[in-house]
């Protein structure tokens, strides 16, 4: 990892658009680098976690506070 | 040389046959998800409260985990209106632009496989499965509308269909595609038990909202009363909440039918006048429309008493507030029957 972090806020989006906006923003990122997105919709629990897995990415922590749900995660490395 | 696809993957069966086919010829596969508002099956669990603990699961995310491939969830919101309000082909039984909606959709395909240098596309179409886009006669049209042409295929119906071009090269081997036609799903469940998938999305006619009645009942209506055929996204979320209730033509209702939706309509009280009831436990309300006059507001507050705990009562407490937040104090008796035709529905 580096420094770099990243903070979205994807409260009041529903599902799947948290997802593409941590989509649109890692795409933008280099490797090792962290995103914390903060959701209102339970379903990004499931939904980013899953993407996360299937593009190669690492969901470093994800926890609830006060009916967000908050989610750090960083990117993986770049492939072709 | 390893060639490559992109799989239009809805999340059903199909979309996951078809990829897992090209996959299985050594062809990388990669997925695209179309993002167009509509398809909002997971929304309205997320905001109702009495369905917060079963969520669904994204189906597109599943069948790409379930492939090991990567998904592409892309936001069409915006150029996706054109095909919503001036479908070409026209629309279905309700206002589903099915054919238009998958020719865009390839055509949007093609443009990413251009830009990221993939060799074709492939769809989970199935010829004779749907009435408008997937016959015989409108498989053509997708392909040359969207300008994919041959570089189109479908592995489950590329039988009966002319070689495509991966088919032409050798990138894949026709016989290994199949011929399957009709809305019987007995080989494609064949297939999926033979390949191993368990607990893939059931079909149920598509996740798209614009084929339901109901839902598309409300959008006519949002239409009618604008005098214009447009919509913006919050438009099209807030038609799959509460109850819709049009009094008269200058305003309707949309009044929360539990918490969770209390809680989801909230967020807009700063676009929109909303009533919330005060003395007794009661929904929140949002007001779509030009601002009310003072008959207007007792009888939208009437209305909201209605469906709050003191629909019995003589007098409810309202507070009407603008979307500036200023706001009154209305004392209202419940009414008594709401009229049929005010629903919308």
């Amino acid at each position: 990892m580096n420094d770099t972090l990243v903070e979205l806020d994807a409260r009041r989006l529903l599902c799947p658009m948290p997802v593409i906006k941590l989509q649109n923003c890692i795409n933008q990122q280099a490797s090792g680098e962290r995103v914390e997105i903060t959701c209102t919709d339970p379903g990004a629990l499931n939904d980013i976690p899953a993407w996360c897995r299937i593009n190669g990415h690492a969901v470093i922590s994800s926890h609830e506070q006060a009916d967000e749900y908050i989610i750090l995660v960083e990117k993986g490395a770049d492939d072709t | 040389m390893t060639r490559k696809a992109v799989a239009l993957i809805s999340g059903g069966l199909d979309s996951l046959l078809a990829a897992k086919l090209i996959q299985d010829q050594g062809i990388r596969v990669e997925g695209i998800n179309f993002f167009t508002g509509f398809c909002v099956e997971g929304h309205t669990h997320a905001i109702r409260k009495k369905d917060r603990n079963r969520l669904k699961r994204n189906n597109a995310l599943w069948v790409a985990e379930q492939l090991g491939i990567k998904l592409h969830i892309i936001d069409i919101v915006e150029e996706y209106k054109d095909v919503v309000i001036n479908p070409k082909h026209g629309y279905g039984a309700n206002l589903n632009p099915c054919l238009d909606c998958k020719i865009f959709m390839v055509q949007k395909a093609h443009q990413w496989m251009q830009q990221n240098h993939f060799d074709f596309i492939i769809t989970g179409e199935v010829m004779g499965q749907r009435p408008m886009s997937q016959r015989k006669k409108t498989l053509p049209v997708v392909s040359i509308e969207s300008g994919a042409n041959d570089l189109l295929l479908r592995p489950l119906c590329a039988k009966n269909l002319p070689e495509t071009r991966p088919e032409k090269e050798g990138w894949v081997d026709r016989k290994k595609l199949h011929g399957i036609t009709g809305r019987s799903r007995k080989q494609q469940m064949a297939l999926a038990q033979q390949f191993g998938f368990e607990d893939y999305a059931q079909p149920a006619g598509g996740c798209c909202f614009l084929t339901d009645q109901n839902y598309a009942v409300k959008l006519q209506d949002l239409w009618d009363n604008r005098g214009r055929k447009t919509y913006e996204l919050d438009d099209i979320m807030l038609l799959k909440v509460g109850r819709h209730i049009r009094p008269s033509k200058a305003f309707k209702l949309i009044i929360a039918r539990e918490e969770g939706e209390t809680r989801f309509l909230s967020g807009y009280k700063k676009q929109f006048q909303s009533i919330k009831t005060v003395s007794h436990a009661g929904p929140l309300t949002l007001v779509e429309g030009e601002k009310l006059d003072s008959q207007q507001i007792e009888l939208a507050c009437a209305i909201t008493a209605r469906f709050s705990k003191g629909r019995d009562a003589e007098s409810v407490e309202m507070v009407f507030s603008d979307q500036d937040q200023s706001s009154q104090q209305i004392h209202i008796r419940p009414l008594a029957d709401i009229q049929q035709d005010w629903y919308i529905r």
